[in-house]
Formats: C-alpha cells, sequence, structure tokens
C-alpha cells in the first residue's frame, strides 16, 4: 500500500515545479470538460492559450488584465504568508477606485499634472481604510478576519452601487446609473499608443521588485515568515503580533484600493457598478499559483490573465459560456493545492509484512 | 396582525437555508475540520435542486440532488484537505470559487426560468388555527426538516456515542487515532453530512425562497452560515437562535420600505452583512470564552505518523 512521509526538508524541485504540473493537469481536464460540452478541445485550448499571444494588440491586453492581478496579490501574498487571511480585496479595491474616482469627479474642470498622484493616493489611503476595519476588529476584538474582511466586500460593492446611483450619478447621463467620463487629466497615460495599456504596469513591475526586496532581503520578510510558520516562536522572539497583522492588511488594501483606481482611472475611465469583476478572489489564486513568492505572482498573474482573454476570445468564436473561466480558475486552485502534497511529503510504498498494526 | 404574520413567515422562509448549512458547518468543525467553501457547496444545492427539480417535475428528486451535490463538493475538500494534506482555509476559497464557477456553467441552460415553489404541508386540522396555524403549521417539508436537523444534531453530538468519538477527534485527533478511532473517516464523514446540509440550504433559496435561477443567487449567505457557527459557540440551539436572527435582519431589510423608512434600497442591502460583523465582534471579544468553546483541533492538519 501507499503511504505518505514527510520529508525533512520541503522539496525545493517539487516547490517550483508543481504549479507547471498544476496548470497542466487544469488544462488536461478543462479539455475534458470541453468534449463534454461538445466543443471541440484542441480548437478551444488553442484559441485560450496561444491567440492571446499571437498579436500584439491582444497581448497589451494581457497586461491589462495582469496588472491589478499582480497588484493585489502582491499585497495578498505577504498576509498569506503571515497567517493573516485577507480575502476582502474585492472591498478594497472598489473603496480605492471610488476615493480616487472622487478626486477625479470633484476636480472635472480643472486641469493639472497634481490630479492623478492625488487620485492615487486617494485610492491607496481608500484601500487602507477600508482594510483597516478587519485589521481593528481582529487586533482589538479578536474577530476573525476571513469573516469580516468578506463581509465588508459586499458592503463596498453595494456602496458603490449606492454613490453611482445617487451623488455620483452623471447629470447628463440620461439617469444611467454612472458617473462623469473623467477628464484627460485624471486618466493614466498610455504606454502603447492605440492600446489600453496604461502605466499602472510599470507601477507594478516596481511594486515586484520591492516586495522581493523586502521579502528576501528586510528584516520585515523574516518577520512574516515566522508568524506565518510559528506564531509562538514569533512571540518569544519579540514580535508583536498585532503589528504584523496591521502591516499585512494596511499593503494588501493599499495595493488593492491603488488597483481599483487604476481600473477606474485606466481601461473604464469612469465610475460604474460593474466596475468590480472579481480580480479581488482571482488575486488569491494568483498569490497561492506564484507561491506567495513576487517573482512567481509576477508570472502567475500573466497566466491568469490569459485565461480572462483567451476565455473571452472563446467565448465569442466558440460560443463557449462566460462561466468556463470560473471553472478553469477553481480547478488550477484545486490541482495546485492537492499536488503540493508532493512538495511536503513523499510517497512510500509499504509491503504488508513490513506494517505493525493499522 | 395579517402583516406581523407575514413578517415572521417571511423571517422563517430567510432563515432556513442559513440554518441548514451552518448546522452542516457546526458538525464539520466539531469534527476538527474547518470548511470555508461553504458558498460553493450551496450555489451546487441550488442549481442542483433547481436543474433536477425543472427537468423530472419532482420536488423530491430535486431535494435529494442537491444534498448529493453538496456532499460530492465536501468529498472534493475532503480528498485534497484530509488524504493530500492542502490548507484548509485555501481549499476552501478554493471550492467556492470551482463552485460559482460550476454552477453558472450548469445554469447557463436554466436562466430566468422558474418552476413551481415547494408546496406547504398545512398539516390537516393544525394549519387552521389562527395566528399559531399559518405561523407554526404550514410550511414546506424542508422547514420541517432543517429544526429536526437541529434537534437530531444536539442529540448525535451530544447523547450517542458516534458522537462522543467525533468531538474527540474534533478535540484532539492524535488521542483519538492513539486510541484506535478512524479520525480520517470521521472527518469525511462530518464533511459530507455538512455538504449535503449545503446543499440542502442552497436548494431551499433556489427552490423555495425565489423558485428561478440566478447566478450567485446564494449572495454570501454561506460565509453568514460560518458567522453563524462562530455565533452558536458550536452549539446546536444557538444555531438555530443565530440563524433566525439572521433571517430577521434579512426581512427587516426588505420590509423597511413599507414601514415608511426612506433609505435607498442598496443601504438597507448592506444590513446582513454589517450585522454579521458586529455580532462576529460581540461574541469573539471574550477570547478565553472562544477558545475554552472551540474545537481544540480546528483547521489543524492531521498526520498520522504510525
Amino acid at each position: 500500500m501507499i503511504k505518505l512521509e514527510l520529508r525533512k526538508e520541503t522539496s525545493r524541485v517539487m516547490l517550483y515545479s508543481t504549479p507547471i504540473f498544476a496548470v497542466l493537469l487544469t488544462i488536461a481536464a478543462s479539455m475534458i470538460m470541453f468534449a463534454i460540452l461538445d466543443k471541440d478541445p484542441i480548437k478551444a485550448i488553442s484559441i485560450i492559450f496561444m491567440q492571446p499571444l499571437s498579436n500584439t494588440f491582444s497581448i497589451t491586453e494581457l497586461v491589462v488584465k495582469a496588472t491589478p492581478l499582480i497588484l493585489i496579490a502582491i499585497g495578498l501574498s505577504m498576509g498569506f504568508r503571515a497567517g493573516v487571511w485577507n480575502i476582502g480585496a474585492e472591498g478594497q479595491f472598489t473603496v480605492g477606485a471610488l476615493c480616487g474616482g472622487c478626486i477625479a469627479l470633484v476636480f472635472y474642470n480643472v486641469e493639472g499634472f497634481w490630479i492623478l498622484p492625488l487620485m492615487c493616493i486617494a485610492g491607496i489611503l481608500g484601500g487602507m481604510a477600508w482594510a483597516a476595519i478587519p485589521a481593528w476588529l481582529r487586533t482589538r476584538f479578536n474577530a476573525n478576519e476571513i469573516l469580516v474582511s468578506l463581509m465588508m466586500s459586499y458592503v463596498a460593492v453595494l456602496l458603490l452601487s449606492a454613490l453611482v446611483h445617487g451623488p455620483l450619478r452623471d447629470p447628463d447621463g440620461m439617469n444611467f446609473p454612472e458617473s462623469r467620463i473623467f477628464s484627460d487629466s485624471a486618466i493614466l497615460p498610455i504606454l502603447v499608443e492605440g492600446t489600453r495599456m496604461h502605466i499602472g504596469f510599470i507601477v507594478a513591475l516596481l511594486v515586484v521588485v520591492t516586495a522581493w526586496v523586502l521579502l528576501s532581503r528586510h528584516i520585515i520578510g523574516f518577520q512574516v515568515k515566522v508568524l506565518g510558520l510559528s506564531p509562538r516562536a514569533a512571540r518569544f522572539g519579540g514580535f508583536i503580533e498585532s503589528r504584523v497583522i496591521w502591516a499585512c492588511l494596511m499593503v494588501s488594501g493599499g495595493l488593492a484600493g491603488l488597483a481599483g483606481l487604476f481600473e477606474a482611472a485606466g481601461p473604464v475611465g469612469q465610475l460604474v457598478p460593474s466596475l468590480p469583476v472579481g480580480y479581488g478572489f482571482t488575486a488569491i489564486i494568483v498569490a497561492f499559483l506564484g507561491r506567495l513568492n513576487p517573482i512567481g505572482i509576477l508570472i502567475s498573474g500573466f497566466v491568469m490573465a490569459l485565461t480572462y482573454i483567451g476565455g473571452e476570445a472563446a467565448q465569442i468564436q466558440m460560443n463557449l459560456p462566460s462561466a468556463v473561466t470560473g471553472v478553469f480558475q477553481g480547478m488550477l486552485l484545486f490541482f495546485l493545492l492537492g499536488i503540493d502534497v508532493l512538495a511536503k511529503y513523499r510517497f512510500k510504498w509499504f509491503h504488508h509484512h513490513h506494517q505493525k498494526g493499522t | 396582525m395579517d402583516f406581523t404574520i407575514l413578517i415572521l413567515q417571511g423571517i422563517i422562509i430567510a432563515a432556513t437555508p442559513l440554518l441548514f448549512a451552518a448546522i452542516g458547518e457546526l458538525v464539520v468543525e466539531r469534527a476538527g475540520v474547518l470548511n470555508l467553501g461553504i458558498e460553493g457547496m450551496m450555489i451546487i444545492g441550488a442549481i442542483a435542486g433547481f436543474s433536477i427539480t425543472f427537468e423530472t417535475g419532482s420536488h423530491t428528486l430535486g431535494i435529494l440532488a442537491a444534498a448529493f451535490g453538496g456532499a460530492v463538493m465536501a468529498t472534493i475538500f475532503g480528498v485534497l484537505t484530509q488524504v493530500l494534506m492542502s490548507n484548509q482555509v485555501a481549499t476552501g476559497l478554493a471550492l467556492t470559487i470551482f463552485g460559482l464557477g460550476i454552477a453558472a456553467l450548469w445554469g447557463q441552460a436554466y436562466s430566468g426560468e422558474s418552476t413551481s415553489s415547494l408546496a406547504s404541508l398545512d398539516i390537516a386540522g393544525l394549519s387552521a388555527i389562527p395566528v399559531l396555524g399559518p405561523l407554526l403549521f404550514s410550511h414546506d417539508v424542508l422547514v420541517y426538516l432543517s429544526i429536526a436537523l437541529t434537534i437530531g444534531v444536539y442529540w448525535f453530538l451530544n447523547k450517542t456515542r458516534a458522537g462522543l468519538i467525533l468531538r474527540s477527534v474534533g478535540e484532539n485527533h492524535d488521542a483519538a487515532h492513539a486510541i484506535g478511532y478512524n479520525v480520517l473517516g470521521v472527518r469525511m464523514a462530518a464533511l459530507m453530512f455538512g455538504g449535503a446540509c449545503a446543499g440542502l440550504g442552497g436548494a431551499y433559496l433556489s427552490m423555495v425562497q425565489t423558485p428561478l435561477w440566478a447566478d450567485e443567487m446564494t449572495a454570501g449567505r454561506g460565509w453568514i452560515a460560518l458567522a453563524i457557527v462562530v455565533f452558536a459557540t458550536w452549539k446546536p440551539g444557538r444555531a438555530i437562535f443565530g440563524a433566525y436572527l439572521f433571517g430577521g435582519v434579512t426581512v427587516l431589510q426588505l420590509h423597511a420600505q413599507g414601514f415608511g423608512i426612506k433609505i435607498d434600497a442598496q443601504y438597507l442591502s448592506m444590513l446582513p452583512y454589517i450585522v454579521t460583523v458586529i455580532v462576529l465582534v460581540l461574541i469573539s471579544r471574550d477570547k478565553t470564552k472562544l477558545m475554552f468553546n472551540a474545537p481544540g483541533c480546528l483547521g489543524k492538519p492531521f498526520y498520522a505518523s504510525s
């Protein structure tokens, strides 16, 4: 019979190769799913994974989708390392967009280079403020941050909808629940003419590098790791648990807020109730697929963006349902978590005469 | 008077799916497993119940399919977390994302369709009693099942040997394993029960509360059920109270405009979520009390070294 045996040390080779296996297994499983749906599996997979890479425009679209995912996932990964489970990034994203967007709408008639930086600061502060709610309730009242941050996401999405239906509605917009379209001073500069690829991607790259330096070269990274591995040891080591919880939630909230502002001031260009499209949840998968490592997250952000762009293309060309993307992402996380066992354990064959008892 | 009865009936309808999901998760957590994927199991129950009822015209088959669908989802979670030792929090999130995706895929053909609502039993003679009749004796079979299930779980956990074993597995899995209990088996059984219950909760949404199919119609109820388990400090009796309290908030929100309260619908819709946070804070404030009540091995992986 087969038995799992704990490895003395987590296998490095396995740790970095399991995400690739997970992607391959997901592709195999989704081919079966396409066959069940009576669609050509080979064609579907090539549309999803190859076509988005075949021309410049869809590559820039890939960057547009990957930017918020990478930004949010970098922030979340800090918390996940420390065992702080912020799963309300969707709400922090929404409030960030809302706060930054309000600046754009207040200075609608004003021109100035300072408007965009101010919007970014407002976006970051908005996300942080929303994340401060679970942080405070967790550190002060011991309330579970998973549930609080998630409940606050539902509140944030309703808040955006309420404000866009009410005070923020475009006065010349025929009563549609939309804000004014932001003025040129409040729209992110485009990197490649004629596309939607905006400067936010450069910011995301800077965040990746900063996170990598902090985690591998700075005491903060060490504290975060220790707290995740053993909260007791962290307490003996003199780290203050509540401080790490606050730090993790502020970083992830701020980055999610910035991602939300980038979405509003970038591809969308205004505030609409449908602004939050689930990046906050998908980023959780991105963080795990990237092994909670900044460079890994950069790569996995693009893989996940591929499933969005390719999924959309497959919807149009093969009449596949839009829900396929969600199923695909869920399966990916399942396979990843499932085969993670290979990194921590090894399989061992036991012969019956070697067994003692059960 | 009629209006009050209407509201109280509304509370029962809003509370029943929460009670199903919470009582299932309560058993799972008493066995020491934290399954955060209730939302995913509920939505699978909702679409399974709806689609089977729609295709066959039989509510009974729909209910069974919902319970089965939830249990299948829970089995995936069980294999990953108990056999392959994956992280329970992450796997629970994956279960929710996966469930919402599968349900949307499955439900595409039923978008906007509706079925007949599950008929109420109208217990002969009793349902004609004024006030008490419509309140207590004229509900559908699932309402009675949810109450019976809660009483059954109370009896099972506190009065039976199997319940004691389940609790011992949740309190200290190493000790339970050393005595010779099958930790994996107990936990898988608890998970499947919890999944079936969440499936029934989902089915109640799509077959009774609003007998039609809409994507993501669970709208966070699976997460509220998790909060109810904490609120109930892992005790079945208090879970009923919690579910009806949250059901009350939901109904209040729906009727607030009827009372002449002039607030935008969106702000009122926030109420159940905000109340969940407030209740969670009130319950969690006393750290020692919470630790005293929580199962000792909740969420910890079990690795049998011998």
